[in-house]
């Protein structure tokens, strides 16, 4: 981290400190039953969806998924209307369509909205990059999954995509060590995930994705290369997932040491510790941005619930353009 | 000047209506292609061996020497990315078609269409509008992954169209269509008629209205209801049965999805009695959902049972006899006609 400046370290410390507070919000409102169906917590992976999002220009397009709420507000996408999707509101980012964190897209702030079948987005990031790349624009598109669709075979058929066509995409592989309660030893016969971008002939980077500086750094090369016309890059960010897949998952499949491990490398306190170290926080002024998060957060939930259910009446609205 | 300046208004008409010509049905499928793509700089075309080979079927044949590699693209063998990379394109605002080197291998896409492109505006309300040429369709002898008829699985699929030409003139005009469409479109193309059948096809912007189907034969007694490959197995069974003596209707469906639900209850009610035809496999095939809208909504007007003539539930053989006995044709049109008509 001691290679990033003071603005854009305290820049990253809000929205990682934001993306913390409205998933803990997330969490809470399910347990109070108005966030109804799944929620999927962030914790763990705050620093690489800020950082990867930070490195982003507004014509810049991106597909988030759904531990990527830091990115998603990095963006533009506001606590109200997150805060209504969740409550399954009219005024939420799909009209009470898609649930959680899915189908958040709003492509005027660069955001595809992902599905379930996750890795989709690889490959519909493929085709923006190709779209890019074809109109011959200085802009790149960037794509997340994870280790477990990885797997999956448009995982590479996407990355080939990219790279025979030599595209203007970032490919960031969030390596949060479990899919659901499948370790990443039963997921894959190798150790790194970023091995497999050689097959592909493009960059492959591993970088400590809980730590903002590295992942930031990492990103800001791929994305300087892509938009100098240098092609796609993997970069793969180790991370941990620190609650179960969803909240009704209680991780009972995973080692406390492993926890215990990860947690001594909150991406939150590391970048906090940088900033003390810089005499940039103490705790007044860390108990003030928090305050500020919470009535921010305040705000946005009373207009979530003050929001309309959709009307029943508009059910097959929108089935076609 | 940027990429797309002015193609916003890009509904120039090249050409007018400057009467017809005399094409195949696959020159009408390439016409139709090479029309949107003089006529809008958004529109490419994507696929495997589409460019310089010109398509397995030449249907694409010339067009990379005319539209150049970046809106005529020649893929990797990857069905899934191509689909996933249309949506994608489309989101970028061009307006992808993407050639299935046949229809069998749309499978290995399912999830880009499906689940993607399907749900895209009913999520969060940007368009897909993407085309999909699905080369459908047996009696060549190309064996159970050659000869799909495999339309059913996205009739069924809410946030898609679905067409299936049966005359050269419909598959210019509906593939007009489907490429201005905003929605994701399955163009159902049939390999049997590709130069098998010629007819009298528009000349420049001559769209087929998706939704429409149409009435290809007027008569009194028994309607049959057919699309693809079957609506010239139908009409040549009708030419026989008025022959016998018999006044028989066959209504093109043309569009699949959705269904022209006013013209299938139009027919049913005028003659009492109706045959549905498709080359597909017959559990819940289309047909099942035409009998279903009959049941429901004409069922006092019926004469006799609403039947269906369908290839049965086993995957496309291969041996002439085998297929000749799994696929509909007129004979058995015939045959099932008059025992209806006897009814």
């Amino acid at each position: 981290m001691k290679d990033i400046d003071d603005d854009l370290l305290q820049q990253a410390h809000y929205w990682m400190r934001l993306t913390r507070a409205l998933d803990d919000r997330g969490t809470f409102l399910h347990k109070q039953s108005k966030i109804v169906g799944g929620y999927f917590s962030q914790i763990g992976h705050e620093a690489l969806s800020v950082a990867a999002a930070l490195n982003l220009g507004p014509g810049d397009i991106i597909a988030p998924m759904h531990r990527d709420l830091g990115a998603y507000l990095v963006r533009g996408l506001t606590p109200r209307r997150i805060l209504a999707q969740w409550l399954g509101r009219e005024t939420g980012v799909t009209r009470g369509r898609d649930a959680n964190l899915h189908g958040m897209g709003d492509l005027s702030l660069g955001i595809i909205g992902f599905i379930s079948h996750l890795p989709a987005s690889t490959g519909v990031i493929a085709g923006v990059a190709h779209g890019i790349k074809l109109k011959g624009e200085p802009r790149v598109a960037m794509c997340f999954f994870g280790d477990g669709s990885a797997s999956q075979g448009l995982a590479h058929e996407a990355m080939n995509w990219a790279s025979v066509f030599k595209l203007p995409m970032i490919i960031i592989c969030e390596n949060n060590q479990y899919a659901y309660s499948t370790p990443l030893s039963r997921q894959m016969a190798i150790e790194h995930i970023a091995q497999r971008a050689a097959g592909y002939n493009m960059p492959g980077v591993i970088v400590d994705g809980n730590d903002f500086g590295a992942v930031y750094l990492a990103v800001k090369e791929a994305v300087a290369r892509a938009r100098a016309g240098g092609g796609p890059t993997f970069i793969e960010c180790k991370t941990m997932r620190m609650r179960g897949h969803a909240i009704h998952d209680n991780m009972a499949y995973v080692p406390k040491e492993l926890l215990l491990e990860w947690e001594a490398r909150d991406p939150i306190m590391r970048i906090e510790a940088e900033l003390r170290a810089r005499g940039l926080l103490d705790d007044e002024k860390l108990a003030n941005l928090l305050a500020r998060i919470e009535a921010e957060l305040d705000e946005a939930q009373a207009f979530a619930e003050a929001s309309p259910y959709p009307d029943p009446a508009t059910l097959t609205d929108g089935v076609y353009a | 000047m940027t990429w797309d300046q002015g193609l916003h208004k890009a509904t120039t008409i090249l050409n007018g209506d400057q009467g017809t010509r005399e094409l195949t049905y696959l020159e009408a499928i390439r016409a139709a292609l090479r029309y949107e793509m003089q006529r809008d700089r958004r529109v490419l075309i994507m696929g495997e061996d589409i460019g310089v080979y010109g398509g397995a079927f030449k249907v694409t044949q010339g067009l990379i020497e005319e539209f150049g590699e970046d809106r005529v693209i020649d893929t990797p063998m990857t069905e899934l990315a191509m689909l996933y990379a249309a949506i994608g394109m489309s989101f970028e605002g061009f307006v992808p078609v993407v050639e299935m080197q046949f229809a069998d291998f749309i499978s290995t896409g399912f999830d880009a269409i499906v689940q993607f492109a399907a749900t895209n505006h009913f999520r969060w309300r940007q368009p897909v509008p993407i085309t999909v040429r699905a080369p459908g369709g047996g009696g060549l002898r190309a064996g159970p992954f050659h000869s799909q008829s495999n339309e059913a699985w996205f009739v069924h699929t809410p946030g898609l169209k679905v067409v299936a030409p049966a005359t050269p003139a419909d598959a210019y005009g509906l593939l007009l269509s489907a490429i201005r469409d905003p929605n994701p479109v399955i163009y159902y193309e049939t390999k049997y008629l590709y130069r098998s059948l010629k007819g009298m096809v528009p000349e420049g912007d001559a769209p087929v209205p998706i939704g429409q189907a149409a009435l290809r034969r007027s008569g009194e007694e028994l309607s049959i209801i057919a699309y693809g490959a079957m609506v010239q197995e139908a009409l040549s069974a009708a030419t026989e049965l008025e022959r016998e003596g018999h006044s028989v209707e066959v209504l093109d469906l043309r569009t699949l999805k959705p269904l022209d639900e006013a013209a299938i209850l139009a027919t049913a009610r005028k003659t009492g009695k109706v045959l549905i035809v498709h080359e597909a496999n017959r559990t819940c095939g289309v047909g099942s959902e035409v009998a279903a809208i009959i049941a429901e909504s004409a069922f006092e007007y019926l004469d006799g049972p609403i039947t269906r003539l369908a290839a049965p539930d086993t995957p496309v053989p291969y041996s002439p006899p085998l297929e000749d006995a799994y696929r509909p044709n007129a004979a058995k049109i015939l045959k099932a006609a008059r025992e209806l008509l006897a009814y």
